[in-house]
């Protein structure tokens, strides 16, 4: 019985997670974006869209990130409805909230779930940059919110990818609150003893670098993520001079004390596991 | 309440004139001790903070200055905080937390200082903590937003149980010309994007993200600080009064609560 739902489940998240990749043939070459060089679709896709060549670490879509780091046929969504109703009747914003629904086949730009991974049970959520940058609606700030609760009630731990280009501007002061909102909830989280694992990717900026990216019991980043509050154009025009080469990556940060670590991809999934093993009994939260 | 546009209001909040925490702080408190240094490694001006006597009972008080001539401005970035003045913030918080006084907080600032070293000593992590910090107080916390509100750096010291604004002052996610900047990539537009962000006092009170609005004399703050003074010190009087009423467990989970429902009317189900 419950095989069957999990195969339904594990086909759902392989069919969704194709929407976040590219539809070329699988035997055509693509060009990476970061270093130039002509890459084999197939090698690509293996390897996760990290490039062979520069290892640079392509942003990916929710559903795929969730199909590589999930334990097969795991898979549960959560407030998968739950979108924006353009609060501030915002000129505009409606009909592009459709076009980027349109396009991604999401409702937000994060992508909530109950899961396994290695067998362990996970409360998991994934910010998508091609959902409006990832930026914070109060639709998103919402379903975050809602997972940590979940997190809290089910005593699970509780892992986060982010990838934000900060606050949605179309909702104005209220995307500002998701921000104090997300912090409370993960407060009231780590309060009663949660474990919660923040994963920073390619690019996270703004508000959500401010609130519930930064808040992780351990915070680890893919290699060459962009971290930062404000962003680099924004810092180069205040000082008036350029920044280094490499300032706010994820590397820099590392050095500058504001990670654990810096995580390849390929290895995500198995430094996961071995985080959850490490805080035992699942990482479960005490009664509070 | 004098008619402005939205725009009038970002130059009144703005006008260099206007009072800010230390006026505050001087008319309002009696024997205000400053506290200093975010006991890391520096002490951001930016970030005024302090314990002094309000009636007679000790509150603490953190706010955001501007500085009041140009060599004070430029030491205090023009009201923009970097993460030392976060984390001084955050430790005057925990004493008043542990002495069970009250926190009185006055937000001014354009926005946290976007600075090649606010950014490698982490000010993304500075205003998380703040907010996470803020959540979990259990003493009563007033945030009033006297000029400026201006993004994650105003919220930082904006999780409050009573949320306050100046008439004129504005509260908003980004600067005017940083919105028109980044969603019409022209600055200019600033204007034009006062009127779509819904930042004025009144604006936010319809939509649930400040409690009370505190009327101003005419003409602006500036125009008679002591008048402005007097007021707030009514009102704040009696919003204390209220709060103090309170358990601690009713500040956190009220506080909390209040935070929790923000937004609660921009969702929508989608069918899927």
């Amino acid at each position: 019985m419950s095989s069957v739902f999990q195969r339904r489940r594990q086909k759902l998240l392989a069919l969704k997670a194709m929407r976040g990749v590219s539809a070329v043939h699988p035997h055509t070459n693509e060009v990476c974006s970061h270093c130039g060089g002509e890459v084999s679709h197939r090698e690509l896709v293996a390897g996760g869209y990290v490039c062979p060549l520069c290892g640079y670490h392509h942003p990916i879509g929710a559903y795929y990130r969730l199909s590589l780091v999930l334990d097969r046929g795991s898979f549960k969504e959560l407030d998968e409805e739950l979108a924006s109703a353009d609060p501030l009747n915002f000129p505009g914003y409606r009909q592009k909230l459709e076009k980027a629904q349109g396009k991604t086949g999401m409702n937000e730009g994060v992508v909530t779930a109950l899961g396994r991974i290695g067998g362990i049970r996970v409360a998991v959520g994934v910010l998508d940059s091609r959902f409006f940058m990832g930026s914070m609606s109060a639709a998103l700030g919402e379903k975050v919110t809602r997972l940590v609760e979940q997190a809290a009630k089910a005593k699970l731990p509780l892992i986060l990818f982010s990838a934000s280009g900060g606050a949605r501007m179309q909702e104005g002061i209220l995307s500002l609150m998701q921000m104090a909102k997300t912090s409370a909830a993960l407060e009231r989280f780590s309060r009663r003893g949660g474990l919660y694992i923040s994963v920073f990717t390619h690019p996270t900026t703004g508000g959500v670098t401010a609130s519930f990216a930064s808040l992780g019991d351990i915070m680890i980043a893919e290699p060459g993520a962009l971290i930062g509050f404000a962003g680099p154009r924004v810092i180069e025009q205040t000082i008036g001079q350029e920044l280094p080469e490499g300032f706010q990556s994820a590397e820099y940060l590392l050095e500058h004390g504001f990670l654990d670590g810096v995580v390849p991809r390929s290895q995500l999934r198995d430094t996961l596991i071995q985080l959850l093993r490490l805080h035992g009994k699942a990482g479960a939260n005490r009664d509070g | 309440m004098a008619e402005y546009t939205p725009a009038q209001r970002v130059a009144l909040a703005r006008n260099t004139a206007r009072p800010g925490v230390v006026d505050f702080v001087q008319g309002l408190l009696t024997d205000f001790f400053e506290q200093k240094g975010d006991r890391l490694c520096g002490d951001d001006p930016s970030i005024y903070g302090g314990v002094g006597l309000f009636h007679g009972k000790p509150v603490t008080v953190i706010g955001h200055r501007k500085g009041k001539d140009l060599e004070e401005r430029m030491a205090c970035r023009f009201g923009m905080p970097t993460p030392e003045g976060y984390r001084k913030a955050g430790r005057l918080m925990d004493q008043a937390e542990k002495f069970g006084r009250p926190v009185i907080t006055f937000i001014d600032t354009p926005g946290a200082y976007p600075g090649l070293e606010a950014e490698a000593r982490g000010q993304g992590e500075a205003i998380a903590r703040m907010l996470s910090k803020m959540s979990a107080l259990t003493v009563p916390t007033i945030a009033i937003v006297t000029g400026e509100g201006g993004s994650g750096g105003a919220l930082a010291l904006g999780v409050g149980n009573r949320v306050l604004m100046l008439e004129n002052a504005v509260y908003s996610v980004l600067s005017p010309e940083g919105f028109a900047a980044i969603l019409w990539k022209d600055a200019s537009k600033s204007d034009q994007a006062c009127e779509v962000m819904k930042l004025t006092a009144a604006d936010l009170l319809e939509l649930g993200v400040i409690d009370r609005i505190i009327p101003e004399p005419n003409g602006g703050a500036h125009t008679d600080v002591a008048a402005m003074v007097r007021t707030l010190d009514g009102v704040l009087q009696e919003e204390l009064a209220g709060l103090s009423r309170m358990s601690a467990h009713a500040l956190y989970a009220g506080r909390y609560e209040k935070f929790r429902a923000m937004g609660a009317k921009a969702l929508r189900k989608e069918r899927t």
